[in-house]
């Protein structure tokens, strides 16, 4: 990758060590991706602020960075540990808060604008199309690529935090505009967000760079959420469009027992003793739709509800907040299920969600049984 | 046999070779350096001091903070090799200074696990 002489500089670390760090994750990047060169960016999307995955190095990392790193461009931040409001209710212990703390601490040294959500795209207004963005959260990024018309590499932690710092980003990837190698036919009949939280699950595995997927039409909000986040946690696949005329070399099908595969491989058990609804957070229109589903209806057992804080805001001015709470449902703000200290062994075996991606992580991070289902058949099953 | 450097370094060690990508969140004891996902086909293994060979990384973008982790924790590879390098691989790495390297494909085909190889 070509540097510009003052990107040479700053990689030598003429202009100091938070720079110079940054550039060298860039260049690392760049030299993996085939960049040729470095691109201006207009918003960062950092992941890496829940104490429960960056662990002890990382904190450390970001206390001695924000030392004298400032972001140049909007950066917002994924999710942390918990929610403020309700942490006590959760037993997490004091080092965990302290630490904790100390990453918003960094982070707002950097100067982030705290969102604290995985779903930046649906609390802020997008920029105009072809904007160059930089997200980690591998649900924001695919998002932003295929439904958002904005241009992002599937990022990592490190590289959207180097992008932060710099505003720049490698021209490799995504960013540029090529078509999919890969098609693969969803031939599942009457699919939920469930079917495509799967679907995307088994791209992820199969496709590359982008996939394109044919026989699926105008997707409601929760099946693209379901279907990005799924795909972003299988692989290394950062992008989708639909469509039925896809000229991709390689096409395989999605039918009814490549669902079931993937099914089998996420959902270990037939009941939850919790239910969690997020991963990604849930955005309003979601939170209104679940209010309307819930209408004389009351839960049976625990449901955290994992929202941004912006959206569990206009959800309480709206009532539906409210609706929920009445309905037995905990909302959860600037934290989410994927990685959440919240649930663990100690108080529950399994977990009932309609999300691939919380089913990956709670298998594999927190050791829990998951029994997957579609969020119509949670509330018909799990209240009454 | 390296196609391609991404992260500068001169090791000789033992292979550990997977057949799978690897997503470093949820796969890999930040502590122990030990995998634990129960599908993994290094599952109970320990990637401290090897020189770690895997197709490429997948999933999520908080993997680069493991692999920075195992460095930190003294736990991590004395390098890594793949045969195609993700974001979250590379940053990691870099951030880390652990060894890595895009290798040749007959040449990622040639090498088994258990091999004593020098790379860099």
């Amino acid at each position: 990758m070509e540097l510009t002489r003052e990107e040479e500089k700053s990689l030598n670390g003429e202009h100091g060590e938070s720079l110079q760090t940054a550039y060298r994750i860039l260049s690392a990047v760049g030299e993996a991706t085939d960049a040729e060169r470095l691109v201006p960016i207009h918003w960062a999307h950092v992941s890496g602020v829940n104490y429960n995955t960056i662990g002890d190095a990382g904190e450390e990392f970001l206390a001695n960075l924000s030392k004298n790193a400032k972001f140049k461009v909007l950066t917002t931040v994924n999710p942390m540990g918990y929610d403020k409001d309700s942490v006590e209710k959760f037993g997490l212990d004091e080092n965990f808060i302290q630490k904790q703390e100390s990453i918003r601490k960094s982070y707002t040294k950097m100067g982030m604008t705290a969102s604290f959500s995985c779903i930046p795209y649906e609390i802020y207004d997008l920029p105009r199309e072809d904007t160059q963005v930089s997200f980690a959260e591998s649900n924001a990024a695919i998002y932003a690529n295929s439904i958002g018309h904005l241009k992002t590499n599937k990022e990592s932690a490190f590289s959207a935090l180097a992008s932060a710092i710099t505003g720049k980003s490698p021209y490799s990837d995504l960013r540029k505009d090529d078509s999919p190698n890969m098609s693969i036919s969803m031939k599942v009949q009457d699919p939920n967000e469930l079917t495509f939280g799967l679907l995307g699950y088994f791209a992820g595995k199969v496709a590359d760079k982008s996939v394109a997927i044919s026989g699926v039409k105008n997707l409601d909000k929760r099946c693209n959420k379901s279907l990005c986040a799924s795909m972003g946690t299988s692989g290394s696949c950062g992008k989708f469009v639909l469509d039925d005329n896809s000229n991709a070399s390689e096409k395989v099908d999605f039918d009814e027992k490549e669902m079931q595969n993937v099914f089998d491989e996420l959902n270990t058990a037939d009941s939850g003793d919790l239910i969690t609804l997020g991963s990604p957070q849930l955005g309003l229109e979601e939170m209104t739709d679940l209010a309307a589903m819930l209408k004389g209806r009351s839960f049976k057992k625990r449901c955290l509800i994992f929202c941004p804080r912006a959206i569990q805001e206009q959800a309480r001015s709206l009532g539906y907040a409210g609706q929920l709470e009445s309905a037995g449902c905990e909302l959860l703000s600037d934290c989410c299920t994927c990685l959440t200290p919240l649930v663990t062994k100690k108080d529950v075996d399994s977990v009932t969600t309609n999300s691939i991606k919380g089913a990956y992580y709670f298998k594999n991070s927190n050791g829990l049984d998951v029994n997957l289902k579609p969020l119509s058949e949670i509330v018909s099953d799990e209240t009454s | 046999m390296t196609q391609k450097i991404i992260v500068q370094g001169k090791v000789t060690g033992k292979v550990l070779k997977s057949n799978q990508p690897i997503n470093f969140l949820g796969t890999i004891d930040k502590k122990t350096g030990e995998i634990i996902d129960k599908k993994h086909d290094l599952y109970g293994k320990t990637i401290k001091d090897s020189i770690l060979i895997f197709p490429n990384g997948i999933g999520s973008s908080v993997g680069a903070y493991t692999i920075y982790s195992i460095k930190s924790n003294n736990v991590s590879p004395l390098a890594m090799a793949c045969q195609k390098v993700d974001l979250t691989v590379a940053s990691g790495c870099a951030l880390a200074n652990i060894p890595l390297f895009i290798l040749e494909p007959d040449e990622y085909d040639k090498i088994k696990d258990g091999d004593e190889i020098s790379l860099g």
